[in-house]
């Protein structure tokens, strides 16, 4: 219910059900989509009936959202000058550190995957460190660089590469006995059968460990900003709190939410790309 | 060209160690098609993947060209049984026959070339395009050949190549390998538990005890060429050979509780 | 013999790996190779970890944010999984929710922080209403999806013996999908760790290991307590997963049985 941008009111209603062709397509979105609006008028005449500063009700923080972000020149897709310092920061560091605690992910991953013996000495370290909360790093790390993007990254691929490494781990680990005795007996290189069978085919598992990366990614990102940090989205969230104006804090919340969900469609649709051979070889065998 | 000298392995060790090979002695000559039949379970496998270098054995050698096998040797390729895992879901058909090639230090027109050519060989020359998956069983054992034709192996070993596959499939399959064989002087050694199989393909049956598998017949077939379902099968010479062979893989079962 | 041996012992070639660091650590420390107010030595970190183990102040505040860690749970064990059993049995109900859920999932918990420290002046109502935002969505899709994995045969045998849609839920859907809603609790669990944690940190308040990390930062050896802090909370997060995983084995060995032998 927190979906409803002011820019796209009616982008609830048709876009998640993909392209809906004629009337039968509408009718289903429809009928999947019908508690959306539902929800969205209750939360209206809700906030409305209670009239508590705390909860605004969606028009007013979708007008305090237009104001904040909305109110910058056509050419610039009609983003104001705060929209524009405050969002690409964070995304770049949301995708910075998501990118970074990625590759070294993976790279890792693949080493304890294919080397049992080195896997036995590490494992100790790997479950430690992935059970630490990564915002503990944040009072560690503001000493030790002060406040900036140095501190926000390490924060971000801290938090975020656990799942990638034990994802990779497992897909490097479990490739199919009958694929690496293929490619022994025809004799592949050390780099092939890395670069053609064992990170191809640890691929799904990869991606899983993506997908959750980039949720928590978005976690870490906000409280990296929320405690250290002079810009960002997660920043405004935070001095909206401390000018005590709950509707430009929720609507940094309904911003945050939309990136999220958005994130979420994109990276289904490129792992949908990548894996296709993954899904149709399930589905045959 | 192959020669095996007192073959043995051990699985494991102490008191749940189990043999599955009891000294195995074996020459094989260039240009050779040898079947090897034996019981399920009787560690034909075993004998496969010690050839093919995937193995080490506990004793004895096998010797490929006149170099014992330590690892996988270079002139030598693997038809698996299990198609479907052992051609690699995330490549075409042309890259899954062409990689193995760049070992052969092939261009990449030149490896193109060889898998068109290994492809119209088998009858697929359509399907360089498509994954795997999207080909039937039988079309995905023909890719597999293909990629081990194209790798011009001087020994090709066939593990239950035709296990997974209807019968009519099967049949087409065991004509496919008699027709390609021609063409490439190859030796083969195909594994399998049909009996009928091994008679209507082999140049020789080589048949192998339950475990610990030890030889205990080999057969030379001499049917007059070339071969056809219909009227090799009905060949007296095929029904003689075919009853032999089946009573040396029965006569050696001890307990009749097996033989279901 | 002896160096096989070594190298096959899981536990062994572990510790091994953890004392290489800490010793790698203490030798970088000795050698000037890192600055001590940067990272200070291996052996005053782990005197500071020993210390805090039998530190009165700092066990209180490990109290407190267990408190609301166990609190938070349990609420979102109290409510979420009756939800996720309705909507798992409700199809039509589930897909009119499913769009909400979908919208609502995505919005990253720890960004509800500021708006709870304005609704909650109590700073462990707080916590609790955080953890249970953020828990509460692992352990909804994994009773969902656990009562969609329920066997039917199970469910139309005891149907054919004559028993009612209730007595099938409480019979075969509900300890059929218990592992399911283990798994979600246990994800939740770290989960909620993390926002109590991060609303400590946030909110300020005067308890919490959060608070205790924060207090420690404006003394001079700070920083060795708040290494030593982070190791705890490191270590408390071992301990309440691996209960977690010891429960589920001990309560559901049929389960893993069964997937062991299909998958």
């Amino acid at each position: 219910m927190k979906h409803s941008a002011p820019a796209s009111p009616k982008s609830s209603g048709t876009s998640p059900g993909g392209s809906p062709s004629g009337l039968r397509g509408v009718a289903r979105a429809v009928s999947r989509l019908w508690l959306v609006p539902v929800a969205l008028v209750l939360w209206e005449i809700g906030t409305r009936a209670a009239d508590t500063p705390y909860f605004p009700s969606p028009t007013t923080i979708a007008v305090k959202m237009r104001e904040m972000w909305l109110n910058g020149p056509a050419s610039r897709l009609w983003l104001s000058d705060l929209a524009l310092e405050n969002f690409p920061p964070s995304l770049a560091r949301l995708f910075a550190g998501w990118a970074l605690a990625g590759v070294a992910g993976i790279v890792l991953g693949v080493m304890l995957g294919r080397s049992v013996l080195l896997a036995r000495f590490v494992d100790p370290l790997v479950h430690f460190g992935r059970a630490i909360p990564p915002p503990m790093l944040l009072p560690l790390l503001i000493p030790l660089m002060s406040i900036g993007t140095q501190m926000q990254l390490t924060t971000i691929v801290f938090g975020v590469i656990w799942p990638v490494l034990l994802n990779t781990v497992d897909g490097a680990r479990y490739v199919d006995r009958q694929h690496m005795e293929t490619a022994r007996v025809f004799g592949l290189s050390w780099g092939q059968r890395l670069w053609r069978v064992i990170l191809p085919s640890s691929t799904p598992k990869i991606f899983a460990g993506l997908r959750l990366s980039l949720s928590l990614a978005l976690i870490l990102m906000v409280i990296s900003e929320l405690v250290g940090s002079t810009n960002g989205i997660g920043f405004q969230l935070r001095a909206a709190e401390r000018a005590f104006d709950p509707p430009a804090l929720w609507g940094a919340i309904v911003v945050l939410g939309l990136l999220g969900y958005v994130l979420n469609l994109a990276f289904f649709a490129i792992e949908r790309r990548v894996l296709s051979w993954h899904r149709a070889a399930k589905q045959t065998t | 060209m192959l020669e095996i000298s007192n073959l043995t392995h051990t699985y494991g060790s102490g008191p749940s160690a189990h043999n599955a090979l009891g000294g195995i002695d074996l020459n094989v000559s260039e240009g050779e098609l040898v079947c090897i039949v034996g019981p399920s379970g009787c560690g034909k496998s075993t004998l496969l993947r010690s050839i093919a270098g995937l193995l080490r054995p506990t004793g004895g050698q096998v010797v490929l060209n006149g170099a014992p096998v330590a690892q996988t040797p270079d002139d030598l390729a693997v038809v698996f049984q299990d198609y479907s895992r052992s051609l690699f879901p995330w490549m075409s058909v042309a890259d899954n026959i062409s990689l193995p090639l760049r070992r052969k230090g092939e261009g990449r027109k030149q490896r193109a070339r060889s898998a068109m050519e290994a492809l119209e060989q088998v009858g697929l020359a359509g399907a360089a395009d498509k994954y795997p998956w999207e080909l039937s069983g039988g079309m995905q054992q023909r890719v597999s050949i293909a990629r081990a034709l194209a790798y011009r192996p001087a020994l090709m070993l066939m593990d239950e190549p035709f296990g997974s596959v209807d019968a009519q499939t099967r049949e087409d399959l065991e004509d496919l390998t008699l027709r390609v064989r021609g063409h490439h002087n190859m030796t083969i050694l195909l594994i399998t538990h049909d009996i009928d199989e091994s008679v209507y393909v082999g140049d020789r049956v080589v048949v192998l005890s339950k475990a610990p598998a030890r030889i205990v017949g080999d057969l030379r077939v001499d049917l007059p060429g070339p071969r056809d379902q219909i009227n090799t099968r009905e060949h007296p010479d095929f029904v003689r050979l075919r009853a032999e062979v089946g009573r040396l893989v029965r006569g050696m079962r001890t307990s009749p509780a097996s033989a279901s | 013999m002896t160096r096989q041996a070594v190298l096959g012992n899981r536990v062994l070639c572990g510790a091994l790996g953890v004392a290489g660091l800490l010793l790698v650590m203490e030798a970088a420390g000795r050698a000037e190779l890192v600055d001590p107010t940067v990272l200070p030595l291996t052996s005053t970190i782990l005197t500071r970890v020993a210390e805090l183990a039998v530190d009165e102040e700092f066990l209180v505040n490990v109290g407190a944010t267990m408190t609301a860690w166990g609190l938070g749970l349990l609420l979102t064990v109290a409510v979420t999984v009756p939800l996720g059993l309705l909507l798992g049995s409700l199809p039509r109900l589930e897909t009119a929710v499913r769009p909400l859920i979908e919208f609502l999932r995505p919005i990253p918990s720890v960004a509800l922080i500021p708006l709870a420290i304005l609704i909650f002046p109590d700073r462990l109502d707080l916590k609790i209403a955080v953890i249970f935002y953020a828990s509460c969505w692992p352990v909804l899709i994994n009773t969902m999806y656990g009562l969609q994995d329920v066997d039917p045969v199970a469910k139309e045998t005891l149907r054919s013996f004559g028993f009612g849609p209730l007595a099938v839920l409480w019979r075969v859907s509900l300890p059929s999908t218990a592992p399911f809603i283990a798994t979600g609790v246990r994800l939740a669990g770290g989960i909620a760790l993390i926002l109590a944690i991060s609303a400590e940190l946030l909110a300020g308040g005067s308890d919490g290991i959060g608070a205790y990390v924060i207090k420690a930062g404006s003394s001079p050896d700070g920083l060795e307590f708040i290494i030593a802090a982070t190791m705890w909370a490191g270590i408390l997060g071992v301990v309440t997963n691996s209960l977690f995983i010891g429960a589920e084995r001990r309560l559901f060995r049929w389960h893993t049985a069964r997937a062991g032998v299909t998958g």
